[in-house]
């Protein structure tokens, strides 16, 4: 190839023509240009007039070297000129490349596959067959899939990494021919790898192409202590370096984020980083997955299954039957301190055995049916956890006297005792630290935990290794017995406050969270997997995102068990009934490995210099030159007047300036919003409606404009679709019954504006037929908008409302129609009256709503000479109706705009009395 | 385009802008406007014009004798002196005149539309217009303003027109609307014929802003609106200087022609308000009445 620096050329020998440029010149030179032909009264006057110099035809210089340039640029570019042409390998033959295609290649997937696109380049250079594929997704089926290169080059996009490491490659490539081969690794050794090279080597020459590169794998976190252990093995182990570990669930909204992160530190040499995440129990139920951050990559997601799941809590108490006094209720402490972590079941025994709790807990209940009994008996040997709360039923009843019941871990002396009470000796009780090898180990006891009754244990030769918690002397408090897989424990006062200050304590719910997070449901093990069929739910692809699975084939519970990752058990998360595992593409040991290659081998890198046809560059550039000359030529030759003028400078400007007109509007829009106080109304698509609205809504304007320091600007439609909301702090939402319902974004945009202080007024302009929430159809399309809305509890505007007194006393809230029914945001129940005021925080004290249908825009309208555009009632009764609807939007409009100041104002006499002082 | 109807409206458009001569008016509305056209002098007429005292010529029953009961000389009501006078209007109708560049209007519909409106105030103001030659000569009413607007609408096939000097009243008046691009020795020639028989008016040249102008460049091949005349140059602008020259040297020509035999020389450009030219015209045939 013909080089020039770094510029090499296809077909040099067309640069001869570059010689022709000097006679094109000259030719060019000497032509004239075409005259033009012109109609023009004042030709008599011309009439003998000449032309002053000989040379005037000639074209100017300037435009001269304009066309020999897009010349030379056409030639330059047919002669093919290429930046950095690629030396071409010497190969002959067939050629197969191979990319490892695994999970691990898939954050610089891109430059693979860039480097196998100039591989082929390469290839079709010398004319070979290739055939490209990936080990992770061989076609089994057939042979290996020659073809040209170039037909390959469109096909590289659909190659993708997989989520798994390549299951048995290497007899496929056996008797297929000789053929060289080019190795794309990722730089991971997987188990089988040596026997590909073997085969490989056995076909022909080898080269492998890697760059060292780290890779991280998050290894399924684990549950210790209470605490979250996240861990990640690297590769190559090298200097210390840091990521970070983020954990992803669901918020009580429902909407996915980041829960917590924890930096995860490599020390220098050490290939396994961990570190602990400490969360409150109710963060940690919600995680779902844990991601290495950063890092495009399946293995750089851990998915949480059943062992991050709420467990489910099932609470039966002795005595349904008393009536009132809730703190004396035996459930009331066990809810109060298991809501937040645990889903709790109700019911009697029967129904809550057949949803199989994780935890069954039987406060002060003494008597069970034999099936009953029985039932629990096989619960607990399946794994479940009893716990069992002592009390006045326990006490006097018989079980567990003679011999030990199979549901309580030990014998019980009769009666019990007291300690510390009117009619006993002694002290109240104090708890005993609690022993190393119990689960309770590590915890405070606070010095007010006392206990004044319990149930005493009989003494036993294996009492001693049953009781995990006792009192200060030496009488057990807590006792645990294992009954197959599961376990039974006993509290040996009652969970209420009635024997002892224990359930009022923090040490409670400690201790509840101990006993419930020690019987976390373990992993199904093989024999259970057997014969079950597991539906893929979320599958991960190599970057790391999740898919729906649902509509794959279910997964065989043995192919689960083995946990081999591949085609048949793609890493996610499957589901049986409603028991969930997840498939992660590292386990707990895996190790990453990196992949090392015998001396024999040639491992280039993955860097290429590409190379860059200019050609298309040259003749665009040849195209824009010979523009520049039209536009040119038409200038020196006179014709570019008038319009022509016109659409020259539009076209050279388009070259230059993209129009940006949506961006201006938008802008304006912004500006005209905020530069004042603005009213703004949704606009509904009915014109009369819209244009009703913005009558009223200026009526309100002029209104707040003479009464009061409000002087808004002329009040705006609101596209609520493609317009910002922020500006306005007040939307006038008039409901027609046929208006469509927003759209996704737009429902965002309305929640994010409730939630960030703006209010809407809601106005079905129906109540002269209907009464609120009666089912007209302007009801039901509100009903129909609002559901996806952010509304909170509503309540009738109650009389001590602080919109009942932010500029005007108002009793009524009366438009067109003079109908009661107007709601707004509902005070909290825990609402303080201060002066007979809800006093709240929430949103600044706006309700983000107000709901009615008293069509208050027709009775605010105006004409455009300031008259009212409708009539309101009859006479001056009718005014004055009208005039209270005015006073409403003022009083709305102060309210949107004073926040809780107005409600505070109430509290003025008392500054002001208390100042006096 | 130009039909009797459309120019004829267009006239009256134009002439209302005008609500006869209001822009100007208020020194000018009770002489100029209103009525036969009071002469500002005594005369003979209807309207009072002043009291004087009687000489010796006057003739005993011309004595106002209730004016003179006041007083103990004697005194004559003079009238103002009022007539009508004769114009005679002239518009190039050749081809030379269709010329427009731009969006503005044709020279030939302007200078039509300029003769109309001002045929329209002056036939409200009671004089007697009509046009050169002897197809219309000189009437009142709204009948003439229509068969002048039926024959102004006819075009010539020449590239220019010469004003035709026949039927030129003695001591009436005249107006030429041409563009004066062609041959002057038609206009010397009707214009000398005027000047003898005691005829003043006003010539008005109507040019194109293109032909003040003479925004051209390159290599051109100019040609007359018949096509019967062209010019090739190749570097049109460098033609512009001597052309403009040459339009200063015509235009010049025509104002001493203008001078010497009394009459009103102006030029307008179509790029112009039409009510400019029109106020000029009025003003041009006023005051040396």
């Amino acid at each position: 190839m013909f080089m020039i620096g770094p510029i090499g050329f296809v077909a040099p020998m067309l640069l001869l023509g570059l010689i022709a440029l000097p006679i094109l010149w000259i030719l060019l030179r000497a032509v004239p240009p075409a005259p033009v032909r012109r109609r023009f009264p004042g030709v008599a006057l011309l009439l003998g007039l000449t032309d002053d110099e000989s040379q005037s035809d000639r074209t100017p210089w300037w435009l001269l070297l304009l066309r020999l340039l897009a010349i030379a640029a056409v030639i330059i570019g047919f002669a093919g000129p290429t930046l950095n042409p690629q030396q071409a390998r010497d190969g002959r033959g067939d050629l197969v490349i191979a990319l490892d295609g695994t999970w691990a290649g898939a954050p610089d997937w891109q430059a693979k596959i860039d480097r196998v696109s100039a591989l082929l380049t390469e290839a079709a250079a010398s004319e070979r067959r290739v055939a490209v594929v990936t080990l992770t997704g061989l076609p089994l089926a057939e042979p290996l899939p020659f073809a040209a290169p170039n037909a390959w080059q469109e096909r590289l996009a659909n190659l993708q990494p997989q989520p798994w490491q390549p299951v048995a490659a290497a007899p496929y490539f056996v008797d297929q021919g000789d053929f060289e081969t080019y190795w794309i690794s990722d730089g991971l050794d997987y188990p089988g790898r040596d026997d590909l090279l073997a085969a490989f080597e056995a076909a022909g020459n080898v080269t492998v192409f890697q760059t060292p590169r780290q890779v991280t794998g998050l290894r399924p976190a684990r549950f210790e202590d209470g605490e979250v252990r996240v861990s990640a093995a690297r590769t190559p182990v090298g200097a210390p370096s840091e990521t970070t570990v983020t954990a992803i669930g669901l918020d009580p909204a429902g909407v996915e984020r980041a829960l917590a992160t924890v930096p995860l530190m490599f020390e220098a040499g050490q290939q396994v980083a961990e570190a602990t995440l400490d969360l409150p129990p109710e963060l940690r139920n919600r995680i779902t997955r844990f991601e290495l951050t950063g890092t495009r990559s399946a293995a750089a997601v851990s998915l949480g299954d059943d062992a991050l799941r709420r467990r489910e809590v099932a609470l039966i108490a002795g005595r349904d039957d008393r009536e009132g006094l809730e703190l004396l209720s035996q459930l009331f402490y066990l809810r109060e301190a298991l809501e937040p972590t645990a889903d709790l079941i109700d019911g009697n025994l029967e129904d809550v055995l057949l949803a199989n709790p994780d935890v069954i807990i039987l406060a002060d209940v003494a008597i069970l049916t034999d099936i009953e009994a029985q039932g629990i008996a096989d619960w607990v040997d399946q794994g479940g956890l009893l716990l069992r709360f002592a009390g006045p039923r326990l006490a006097a009843s018989d079980v567990g006297r003679r011999a030990e019941d199979p549901l309580l871990p030990v014998r019980l002396r009769e009666g019990g005792r007291s300690v510390g009470g009117a009619m006993s000796w002694g002290e109240p009780k104090a708890l005993a630290p609690f022993a190393p090898d119990t689960p309770f180990f590590g915890l405070t006891i606070p010095d007010d935990v006392t206990v004044t009754s319990q149930v005493m244990a009989q003494p036993d030769p294996t009492l001693a290794d049953r009781v995990i918690a006792q009192l200060a002397d030496g009488t057990p408090l807590v006792t645990r017995k294992f009954s197959g897989d599961g376990q039974v424990v006993l509290v040996h006062v009652t969970a209420n406050a009635e024997w002892s200050s224990l359930p009022l304590s923090g040490l409670f719910v400690q201790m509840l969270e101990r006993l419930a997070v020690s019987t976390r449901p373990a992993t199904p093990d093989a024999t259970e997997l057997e014969g079950t069929t597991w539906q893929p739910q979320e599958l991960l692809d190599a970057y790391g995102r999740l898919q729906d699975g649902r509509d794959l084939a279910g997964v065989a519970g043995e192919v689960l068990a083995a946990g081999m990752t591949g085609p048949q058990l793609q890493p996610g998360l499957y589901a049986e009934r409603d028991r969930q595992i997840a498939v992660n593409v590292i386990g707990p040991d895996t190790v990453l490995t990196a992949a090392q290659w015998p001396a024999r081998i040639a491992v280039e890198g993955m860097d290429v210099l590409r190379a860059t046809a200019l050609k298309g560059w040259l003749l665009t550039a040849a195209l824009a030159l010979l523009l520049v000359d039209l536009i040119a030529s038409m200038a020196v030759g006179g014709r570019l007047r008038g319009p022509r003028a016109d659409v020259a400078a539009a076209v050279l400007l388009a070259f230059f300036i993209a129009p940006d007109a949506q961006a201006q509007a938008t802008e304006d829009f912004a500006i005209q919003a905020t530069s004042e106080v603005v009213l703004a109304h949704v606009l509904t698509g009915d014109p009369e409606v819209d244009e009703v609205t913005a009558a009223g809504l200026l009526g309100l304007s002029q209104t707040l404009f003479r009464r009061t320091s409000i002087e808004p600007a002329a009040p705006m439609g609101v596209n609520i679709e493609t317009d910002e909301l922020a500006f306005f702090p007040f939307l006038y939402w008039p409901i027609t019954a046929d208006q469509p319902l927003p759209s996704r974004e737009a429902y965002g945009k309305l929640n994010r504006y409730l939630r960030s202080g703006g209010m809407i007024l809601f106005d079905t302009r129906d109540a002269d037929t209907a009464r609120f929430g009666s089912g007209s159809p302007e009801g039901a399309r509100l009903q129909a908008i609002a559901r996806s809305l952010d509304i909170p509890p509503l309540e009738p505007i109650p009389a001590d409302h602080v919109l009942t007194r932010t500029f005007y006393l108002l009793q009524d809230f009366p438009g067109r129609h003079a109908s009661r029914d107007v709601w707004v945001e509902a005070a909290p129940v825990d609402a303080v009256q201060i002066e007979g005021v809800p006093f709240r925080n929430l949103n600044d004290g706006v309700t983000p709503v107000v709901i009615g249908g008293n069509d208050w825009a027709r009775a605010w309208a105006v004409t455009s000479n300031g008259g009212p555009m409708f009539p309101v009632g009859r006479g001056t009764a009718g005014e004055r109706q009208r005039e209270i609807a005015l006073r409403f939007g003022v009083n709305l409009i102060m309210h949107v705009l004073t926040g809780n100041y107005k409600s505070d104002q109430v509290h003025v006499p008392d500054l002001l009395d208390r100042l006096g002082q | 385009m130009t039909t009797p109807l459309t120019l004829r409206s267009q006239a009256e458009t134009l002439a209302a802008h005008l609500p006869p001569l209001l822009a100007e008016a208020e020194h000018l509305a009770s002489t100029v406007l209103l009525g036969e056209h009071g002469r500002r002098r005594a005369g003979t007429g209807d309207t009072f014009w002043q009291y004087r005292p009687a000489q010796n010529h006057d003739a005993a029953r011309s004595i106002d004798w209730r004016r003179s009961a006041r007083s103990d000389a004697r005194f004559v009501q003079d009238k103002e002196w009022q007539i009508a006078q004769s114009i005679i209007l002239w518009v190039d109708q050749g081809a030379s005149m269709g010329f427009a560049s731009d969006d503005h209007a044709t020279k030939g519909d302007r200078a039509r539309t300029l003769a109309m409106a001002l045929a329209v105030l002056l036939i409200r103001g009671g004089e007697r217009v009509g046009l050169t030659g002897l197809r219309l000569p000189p009437r009142r009413g709204s009948l003439q303003l229509q068969q002048m607007a039926q024959i102004l609408s006819e075009n010539a096939t020449t590239d220019h027109g010469s004003p035709d000097a026949t039927g030129m009243l003695p001591h009436s008046r005249a107006l030429f609307v041409s563009d004066f691009l062609g041959n002057i020795d038609g206009v010397r020639d009707a214009l000398h014929r005027a000047a003898d028989r005691g005829v003043k008016g006003a010539l008005l040249q109507v040019l194109d802003p293109q032909e003040e102008a003479f925004p051209f460049d390159g290599r051109t091949i100019f040609q007359s609106m018949t096509g019967s005349v062209q010019h090739e140059t190749l570097r049109a602008r460098d033609l512009k200087s001597r052309y403009l020259d040459r339009l200063a040297a015509r235009k010049d020509e025509l104002a001493q022609l203008a001078r010497l035999t009394g009459w009103q020389f102006h030029t307008h450009l179509t790029g112009q308000s039409a009510t400019q030219a029109l106020l000029w015209l009025y003003g041009a045939l006023e005051r040396r009445r």
